[in-house]
């Protein structure tokens, strides 16, 4: 497959992982732990799992698996908001497909749709406004979830209602920012992490710049990464190479879809629509101080959150989790104390096994719930 | 549909709730429709069961084989073949895996009021092509009709009975260390014809369904092989599902090798394009066999010249450890393993 291909040779792959190899050899008598590499993005955990990469690397360097699957950092306060939205007799609810398993306090989006709500699975908000053209005696809401990737498609779904004075169209608002949600994780005492995979995919959107603080500020290494397998490990040898070099600089790996500056028309739809919360509230991670957006007042008549009462109830996380020390590297998911056995991929407690994107669910469905558990 | 519709007497456009009633409308339909299109000698008695010489079936083999399963496919025509072909070859192949010779199938159909009447006619037409091909008769069958919501369009139930011939014995519980593992060809052609068909994403490619009867190929299987270990057909959850059910069974590992599995371009793409995985995709025309490396060259070259085999292959070995895990070198250096789904795949955000 032409532009697939390319990025999964296994002797590209050959030689850079005995590229790998060979610096963290060099760095192993400077090192009093092994190196922390967090892949922000659930996206690269995935493809990590996918094709075996932590195998392929020496002992002395770890992957942690970062807070960016925004299906897993959903509280639970926040999916039955979108219940009590779906129950509402006069509404079409859409949502992309891994919303639809993740808990709620009382059931997840599957178990409400097989309870009678109308729920339907969509692949772009477009496909919503398109079910709103469809059925004016409804109210189609559009479930707006994700990072800086899907925040521009929800915006210009927005506008484009808007332009066709479609009337029965509104986005329930759940749009978080990766550099709050990084810096977060940053600020936190107990981090220990040596560098970063940046997500590709936000700074096709927001460019490099944002990333400049992870450098500048905290001293970390930090690599805009691809989601092909050479992607990540050409991005791993190029941070190794600046933690040997004791450089820290924001470099772009991923050059062929990300621009300096980004996605020029995509951040004025994003800016045009939505503003920055004062807080969000994250499952595993707490409140983060302006970690969402929302929608500006100009668009309240596509904002579900106005149309709607919404009960945003703030649901605590259950006590027994242990993922916010998952996210930051401080423990490994097979040591939290549930892991595999009172949460698991198909009854989840904590944020990181709801999505297979997320790190415990990840660990889980590729065998490790056996491992290291001694 | 292209499919040209066999001449009949039978009047109306569409199926009503009379059409299940039990009085003459019902008659007229079973006669016109069912018993026409089906054309079976046990059928055409209109008798309320079909009846078998037994001597007969005793001098085909040992043992009887049964089964039953249900289809609910929607949409109901996709990509070379349509709910009909698959409600035969569904049934014959469960029979088939086990060694059986496939022999007779009922048919009991669920209808929603409204459905087209040329539609119907279409799907018995058919299954009964499907039913030729595979070498087995429809003897029996029921219909219902249920008020417009209550049922989506049609609901098919086929049951089979079949004769297991010799003394083979196939099992999930059987794989052994040194054993290997055949397929009949690419993977994941039907789950993406179904994709592709629902018309959702408006993609660009151009898979039918893989929906074959293996009843032939897997008797040839066994003249060559009489002692294949497991064998099942990779339906619903595809490839990983079965394999999972035999390393669980059989208490080994299976070591598959990505680059071995044979999967098409296109399939692929529409993998990627949706964050699905190939190996989890419905095939309905796929058998997955266990058996003794050294019957692998001759059943993969006799499977290799049959129509329903063209793309045979060893996949992967069986191993002793880790018990009851399916593990995938995945072609770029690292391995994976491979569960059971939890749920459906479900396509991801980004």
């Amino acid at each position: 497959m032409k532009f697939v291909d390319e990025f999964r040779d296994t002797e590209k792959a050959t030689i850079l992982t005995k590229a790998i190899h060979k610096i963290a050899k060099n760095l192993e008598p400077k090192l009093t732990k092994p190196l922390q590499i967090m892949e922000f993005c659930g996206g690269h955990t995935h493809t990590i799992f996918r094709y075996g990469i932590e195998q392929m690397l020496p002992d002395n360097i770890e992957m942690v698996h970062g807070p960016g699957c925004p299906v897993c950092v959903l509280p639970m306060g926040r999916v039955d908001d979108c219940v009590s939205l779906a129950e509402n007799p006069d509404v079409i609810f859409t949502t992309f497909g891994d919303a639809m398993r993740v808990p709620g306090s009382k059931k997840s989006l599957l178990q409400a749709k097989a309870d009678g709500a109308d729920i339907r699975m969509t692949y772009s908000p477009m496909d919503a406004l398109n079910l709103a053209r469809k059925n004016p005696n409804k109210e189609v809401i559009f479930f707006g979830l994700g990072f800086e990737t899907t925040m521009p498609s929800s915006a210009f779904t927005v506008l484009q209602a808007e332009r066709e004075g479609i009337t029965n169209f509104s986005l329930f608002c759940n749009h978080i920012t990766t550099v709050p949600t990084i810096k977060a994780v940053l600020d936190s005492p107990d981090m220990q992490l040596d560098g970063f995979l940046a997500p590709g995919h936000v700074a096709m959107v927001i460019g490099e710049r944002p990333f400049d603080f992870i450098a500048l500020d905290y001293h970390k290494s930090i690599v805009i990464t691809g989601f092909e397998p050479l992607d990540i490990l050409q991005s791993l040898w190029m941070v190794l190479q600046q933690i040997e070099q004791d450089r820290s600089v924001v470099e772009n790996q991923y050059k062929r879809i990300v621009q300096p500056n980004g996605n020029t028309p995509a951040l004025e739809a994003i800016s045009q629509v939505f503003e920055i919360r004062e807080f969000f509230e994250w499952r595993g991670l707490g409140s983060i101080d302006h970690s969402g957006v929302r929608m500006k007042e100009a668009y309240a008549n596509f904002d579900a959150e106005k149309k709607f009462a919404v009960p945003n109830l703030k649901i605590a996380d259950p006590k027994s989790c242990q993922c916010g020390e998952v996210v930051k590297g401080v423990i490994k998911p097979w040591d939290c104390k549930i892991f595999g056995s009172k949460c698991n991929p198909e009854f989840p407690m904590g944020a990181l096994m709801v999505s297979s994107e997320g790190a415990c669910a990840a660990y889980f469905n590729n065998g490790y719930h056996e491992k290291k558990r001694a | 549909m292209s499919m040209a519709l066999p001449k009949t007497r039978f009047k109306g456009k569409t199926i009503t709730l009379s059409h299940g009633a039990g009085g003459k409308v019902m008659h007229d339909l079973i006669a016109e429709i069912f018993v026409a299109g089906f054309d079976s000698p046990e059928l055409t008695l209109l008798e309320d069961q079909a009846r078998f010489d037994l001597n007969e079936l005793t001098k085909l083999g040992n043992r009887l084989a049964m089964t039953t399963d249900s289809y609910v496919v929607d949409p109901l025509f996709f990509p070379g073949g349509d709910i009909g072909k698959l409600a035969v070859t569904g049934t014959v192949n469960d029979l088939a895996v086990g060694g059986a010779i496939p022999l007779y199938l009922t048919c009991s159909m669920i209808i929603e009021e409204g459905f087209a009447i040329d539609d119907l006619q279409c799907i018995v037409a058919s299954m009964k092509a499907t039913a030729d091909v595979a070498g087995v008769r429809i003897v029996t069958g029921d219909t219902k009709v249920v008020p417009r919501g209550a049922a989506d369009k049609l609901f098919i139930n086929t049951a089979g009975v079949g004769v297991i011939a010799g003394n083979s014995n196939i099992q999930a519980n059987r794989a052994t260390a040194g054993d290997v593992v055949i397929i009949n060809g690419y993977i994941g052609d039907h789950g993406a014809a179904i994709v592709d068909a629902r018309g959702e994403l408006a993609l660009e490619i151009s898979v039918e369904t893989d929906c074959q009867p293996l009843n032939d190929l897997i008797q040839k299987m066994l003249a060559v092989c009489p002692d294949i270990h497991c064998m099942r057909d990779a339906t619903r959850g595809g490839l990983a599902t079965v394999l999972n059910e035999f390393a669980a069974s059989s208490g080994v590992a299976i070591q598959l090798e990505q680059t071995k599995i044979p999967v098409r371009e296109e399939v692929r793409g529409v993998c990627e394009v949706l964050g699905l995985d190939p190996l989890y995709l419905a095939n309905e025309g796929k058998l997955v066999a266990i058996v003794a490396a050294e019957d692998a060259d001759a059943l993969i070259e006799l499977m290799q010249n049959h129509p329903a085999g063209k793309y045979s292959c060893v996949i992967g070995t069986i191993e002793a450890d880790p018990q009851a895990k399916v593990i995938l070198e995945t072609g770029f250096g690292g391995n994976r393993i491979i569960d059971m789904l939890v749920g459906e795949q479900l396509p991801r955000i980004c």
